[in-house]
């Protein structure tokens, strides 16, 4: 099973405090561990919100609006997909990455639907539009 | 709106049915109330979820309405009976009101059925077929099917622990801290004894039998979430170890395949390295024992490229540490393994010869087949002969035997 496991921010990340020496190392080694386990498909940090912007919907208007964007605690600073056996084996690699933040923080682990949940409501031609375009993704 | 209810009640079912369970039997003091009322509150949430949505919180929804309609039960019962004693037990049910911030206590109550299913007043037996029984929420038959026992064997044994636990008065409760460790250990005994039974039936002729080993799994991974003992970190971390080599540790022929001579790429190396990772944290632990040893052991083990590639003289030093905490005959055994792996086979000899002629080892098939593996190593052909043939007339299981038979094949004429 897929999941998306994601660092929320803090107001340290939200200013831009880069992170240390210590932590990238630290991080770059639960990377490694995490990769050899054969778990780990994607992996990014995030520039704060000021970098971002948000398009918002409403009907058939679109309106962008730039950051930086308030409720830090709900933003995200950083984040991994994983393909685990279970929730329980995602929290604990969870528990062994290290602390990325100085100040409390919280890692959040979010399941991704796949194919199967999503019932009658995806028609066969549905689902080869998206296996196809997933494989045309994987390709580059 | 209807098939989302349905759904909704399906998932609240699979994740939360058992959890849901636990904090009845608790509020209804009886493993049978418990069930009916639960029975009663799924059916009550598939007539009102649909018509009127999902509640905000559904396992409290459910625990609330299961109380209820047991209290409705026991009223109605209380015509036919003797009024005084329905009044009584109605009285003495508590009222949960578990809100949001009651996550906790209901944590606790899965702690406290599996306490309960483990406790030691109960035969082996009885607390593996309880703990299956109430705390996975298997049916009847599964577990029978698994141990080959009849399904009326099965059954019997669960009602009479369930007796035994009335009557007994055996009490719905997270032992005391001085008792904690102890009773934890009873705990662990089951659920390795419950993984042992699935791993040593892992053959292709029961391929139909419930898949034990994943149980003990699940189990393993409850008890990390809810209680923080390094011993129960180790004992899941050997669990998920040994799991991660079952497709390697049999051949084609159902043959037994020995460590050193595994396929290392029919490892499950996600399973090998969570196991790895949860061993090490088990072993940094203050309070780990022998799971966690055992556990590093095999840790140890997989970490090696190949075979040859193995740390020998960390695993003998962790057998060192597990024999003075666990002074067994096996894992004496094992340890002059890996000192002769360490040293030479010289070195090895050393240790097992004294065991040849002692009991309890000197009728263990093992000993004599580790003691023609060392003499093998060491070139001593005849003898090596000598002992492979001894341990031929100890085993008892075929693949075992057929093993060692193939071993005496290969020494020659």
């Amino acid at each position: 099973m897929r999941v998306m496991v994601l660092v929320k921010a803090t107001t340290e990340s939200e200013a831009g405090v880069m992170p240390s020496a210590d932590l990238l190392t630290a991080m770059g080694r639960f990377n490694d561990e995490i990769a050899k386990a054969g778990i780990l498909e994607a992996a990014g940090g995030l520039k704060p919100s000021s970098h971002g912007v948000r398009v918002r919907f409403s009907g058939s208007a679109r309106t962008v609006i730039g950051g930086p964007f308030a409720e830090t605690k709900e933003l995200v600073a950083g984040l991994w997909i994983w393909n685990v056996g279970s929730l329980e084996e995602a929290i604990e690699w969870v528990r062994r990455c290290p602390n990325p933040m100085m100040s409390e923080s919280d890692i959040e682990i979010r399941l991704l639907f796949g194919m199967e949940d999503f019932g009658e409501a995806l028609t066969p031609e549905a689902r080869a539009l998206h296996e196809d375009a997933l494989a045309c993704g994987k390709e580059h | 709106m209807s098939s989302e209810g349905v759904a909704s009640l399906e998932a609240v079912y699979r994740r939360d049915g058992r959890r849901i369970f636990a904090t009845l039997v608790r509020l209804l003091g009886s493993f049978e109330r418990a069930e009916e009322a639960e029975h009663d509150a799924f059916i009550a949430a598939a007539e009102q979820w649909p018509r009127d949505g999902v509640p905000a919180n559904p396992v409290a929804w459910l625990v609330s309405v299961g109380r209820f309609k047991a209290i409705d039960r026991l009223r109605r019962d209380a015509r036919f009976a003797s009024i005084d004693d329905h009044a009584e037990i109605v009285e003495q049910i508590p009222d949960p009101a578990p809100g949001q911030g009651d996550q906790e206590t209901i944590e606790d109550d899965r702690l406290r059925l599996i306490f309960t299913c483990c406790h030691p007043s109960l035969s082996e037996d009885a607390r593996i077929a309880l703990t299956l029984r109430e705390v996975c929420g298997l049916a009847t038959e599964e577990i029978a099917r698994a141990f080959l026992a009849t399904p009326s064997t099965l059954a019997q044994r669960i009602v009479r622990a369930k007796a035994k636990i009335r009557d007994a008065r055996i009490p719905y409760e997270v032992p005391e801290p001085d008792q904690f460790v102890p009773r934890l250990d009873s705990v662990l005994r089951v659920i390795y004894l419950v993984f042992n039974e699935g791993y040593s039936a892992s053959s292709g002729a029961e391929a139909l039998r419930l898949d034990l080993t994943a149980e003990a799994i699940r189990l393993g991974w409850l008890l990390v979430r809810l209680c923080a003992e390094a011993e129960v970190r180790g004992l899941l971390a050997l669990m998920l170890l040994h799991h991660a080599r079952r497709h390697a540790r049999t051949d084609g022929a159902g043959d037994l395949v020995p460590l050193e001579e595994q396929d290392r790429s029919l490892w499950d190396a996600r399973e090998l390295a969570v196991g790895s990772a949860m061993a090490l944290d088990a072993l940094r632990t203050p309070g780990h024992g022998p799971y966690a040893l055992q556990a590093a052991i095999v840790a140890v083990h997989s970490e090696a490229g190949t075979a040859a590639e193995t740390d020998w003289a960390q695993i003998a030093g962790l057998y060192d540490r597990l024999l003075q905490r666990e002074p067994s005959t096996v894992v004496a055994l094992n340890r002059a393994v890996a000192i002769a792996m360490r040293d030479g086979p010289e070195a090895g000899l050393a240790q097992i010869e004294p065991m040849l002629t002692e009991a309890p080892l000197a009728t263990y098939h093992l000993t004599h087949a580790a003691h023609a593996d060392l003499c093998r190593r060491a070139g001593r052909i005849a003898e090596a002969r000598l002992s492979y043939t001894r341990a031929l007339d100890l085993a008892r299981q075929e693949p075992e035997r057929r093993f060692l038979r193939r071993r005496i094949a290969e020494l020659g004429a």
